[in-house]
């Protein structure tokens, strides 16, 4: 599975703190950590409260930079701190993320052929997010037929269903799944799966085990790839675990282990 | 028809055997396996820079169990390793030799770790190919041999083993210190060869010199079984498995010789037709499914067998 570290976003006080005083050890403990743990991109983010995200963002990438060569996902709603990020990434660079409205597309996905870099497209628009896997399912499939067009390859699009917090939402936790299972539909090959988990979670009592025990159904949805905190070892351990139990990888006693050496 | 071709994520990793003077060792030449991003000589799809490769066998003591169609290659050296290494390396064109320490087993001659040592010495000074050494196969006495003729090898960078999950430590931390490769060995179970090259690993020892033996079976004594894990530990390492990467051994002649169908002569079974041709053939049929379920090294016995299996490898290799 390929995995997006989530902690580099200024929605943490300690990411915000950093990028407010220029504190680059702090982000680049994150950037290593998260990689040690199992990350295989970072996810970056400069926050609500970034003053001047566009700077933020350009501190952020190079700072990463220097110490890995790790994938970045960009992740911001703003176009031009978009392709500042992309044009300071050393490593393969994805963008986080476009909706499938016309407008979004006709921009971002120019800028992921530009930039050769993959893409995350929501299966939301204008009109929101969809009630149901059904809607869901059509908006990427738009997203899909517009990524062709530009000719972005299956590998470099990544379809996220948008979960919603289970304590608001909860109908939809059943929705995302559907969604993802009807992805693999769409063409072939088809596009990646992924899923911003945490926000399932939001306002729960025990986030990480609503986190790990979605994350785990989801894989068996067929999921191929998500946003976590890579540092939560429960979750990992339950990753790893349900890739296991879906035959991506091969049983061992130590398989934990054995996974962590990859 | 359009050639399906897949894209894998990872390759098998290459081991070498064998050290050079510049490498600190007295070999002559050097063996490389594994290193392919594709599966068994599929050109078309990936890299395959490392031609399977054949060990022949020999052994420190006359075989007891050979039929008389396998000893008359080797007629008055058997028993001699000296002069049986020489045999295969200057007539028979090995380039890489298997040699067996089986006197040391306590059902045979029970020989001690010292006269073990003492016929590596005497074979590695005699001959200039690498070697494969490994012990008399039961776990116990190989943890008393191993070290002692790994010591007697150090720095020829030879294959070693053979490490099951009962002497592994031993065995491992004798090839560590004397800077040889390692057989890890599983009893045809792709889970178990999985945790002994982790256990392995853990103990510090470079994941990139082990090779695996994933047991072999004869033809008709469960070959199938050993191919079909074979396939998916090939598959497992494009895939970018690490703890599943490593090249692949088989001992085919030690498997294809206590066969009945290989051993019995044409007058006790005149409808199985000759022995003379049947027991290389038995031997020649097993390796080439071995070699397309992703073998890296054969260790073969039968010079006849040996001559034909080189040539399928060569054809094999041919990128057209």
């Amino acid at each position: 599975m390929f995995i997006i570290g989530e902690r580099i976003n200024g929605m943490f006080k300690d990411v915000a703190k950093a990028i407010k005083e220029g504190d680059k050890t702090t982000i680049q403990d994150l950037a290593c950590k998260q990689m040690e743990e199992g990350a295989d991109a970072l996810d970056v983010n400069v926050g609500p409260a970034a003053e001047e995200p566009l700077r933020a963002m350009e501190w952020l990438v190079t700072t990463i930079g220097e110490v890995t060569d790790a994938p970045l996902a960009i992740d911001t709603t703003k176009f031009e701190v978009m392709e500042s990020g992309l044009k300071l990434c050393k490593g393969k660079a994805i963008i986080n993320s476009t909706s499938g409205d016309k407008e979004k597309l006709d921009r971002l996905l120019p800028l992921a052929k530009k930039y050769n870099a993959s893409i995350i497209g929501l299966t939301m628009n204008k009109n929101g997010i969809p009630q149901d896997a059904q809607s869901r399912a059509e908006i990427a499939a738009q997203i899909v037929t517009s990524a062709q067009e530009q000719g972005i390859e299956m590998i470099d699009l990544y379809i996220d269903g948008v979960i919603l917090p289970v304590n608001v939402a909860q109908d939809h936790s059943r929705e995302v799944l559907e969604t993802i299972r009807q992805c693999k539909l769409l063409c072939d090959p088809p596009p990646r799966t992924i899923l911003g988990l945490s926000n399932v979670s939001q306002k729960t009592v025990d986030r990480s085990l609503v986190n790990r025990t979605y994350l785990a159904m989801a894989i068996a949805s067929g999921l191929d790839a998500a946003i976590l905190d890579p540092l939560d070892k429960d979750l990992m351990n339950s990753m790893i675990t349900a890739e296991l139990l879906m035959g991506k990888q091969i049983y061992c006693d130590d398989y934990l282990e054995a996974y962590r050496k990859k | 028809m359009e050639k399906a071709i897949e894209k894998w994520a990872s390759k098998v990793n290459e081991v070498i055997i064998g050290a050079t003077q510049k490498e600190g060792g007295t070999r002559s030449s050097l063996i490389k396996v594994g290193g392919a991003t594709t599966l068994p000589f599929l050109h078309f799809e990936g890299a395959i820079p490392n031609s399977p490769t054949i060990a022949m066998e020999v052994w420190d003591m006359e075989p007891p169990d050979w039929p008389d169609i396998l000893k008359k290659p080797f007629g008055d050296v058997l028993g001699d390793p000296v002069e049986w290494a020489k045999r295969c390396t200057n007539e028979y064109g090995a380039d890489l030799l298997c040699l067996r320490l089986a006197s040391t087993h306590p059902d045979t001659k029970n020989n001690s770790p010292r006269e073990a040592q003492a016929t590596v010495k005497k074979v590695l000074d005699a001959v200039s190919v690498p070697l494969i050494i490994i012990g008399c196969n039961q776990a116990e006495k190989d943890t008393e041999v191993i070290p002692a003729v790994s010591e007697a090898a150090r720095g020829e960078n030879c294959l070693v083993g053979i490490a099951v999950e009962a002497n592994y430590k031993t065995i491992t931390a004798a090839c560590q210190s004397d800077g040889h490769s390692i057989i890890a060995e599983s009893p045809i179970d792709i889970n178990l060869a999985k945790q002994l090259n982790i256990l392995i690993a853990d103990m510090g020892f470079s994941p990139e010199k082990i090779i695996m033996h994933p047991a072999t079976g004869a033809l008709g004594y469960g070959l199938e079984y050993t191919y079909s894990i074979m396939e998916r530990t090939r598959l497992a390492a494009l895939q970018g498995d690490k703890m599943m990467s490593m090249p692949m051994i088989n001992f085919v002649g030690q498997e294809v010789w206590r066969v009945k169908e290989a051993k019995t002569s044409e007058k006790e079974v005149p409808e199985w037709g000759p022995i003379a041709s049947r027991g290389p053939l038995w031997e020649i049929t097993t390796a080439v499914s071995y070699l397309q379920s992703g073998a890296d090294i054969l260790v073969m016995c039968h010079p006849k067998a040996i001559e034909s299996v080189r040539k399928t490898i060569g054809d094999l290799m041919k990128k057209e």
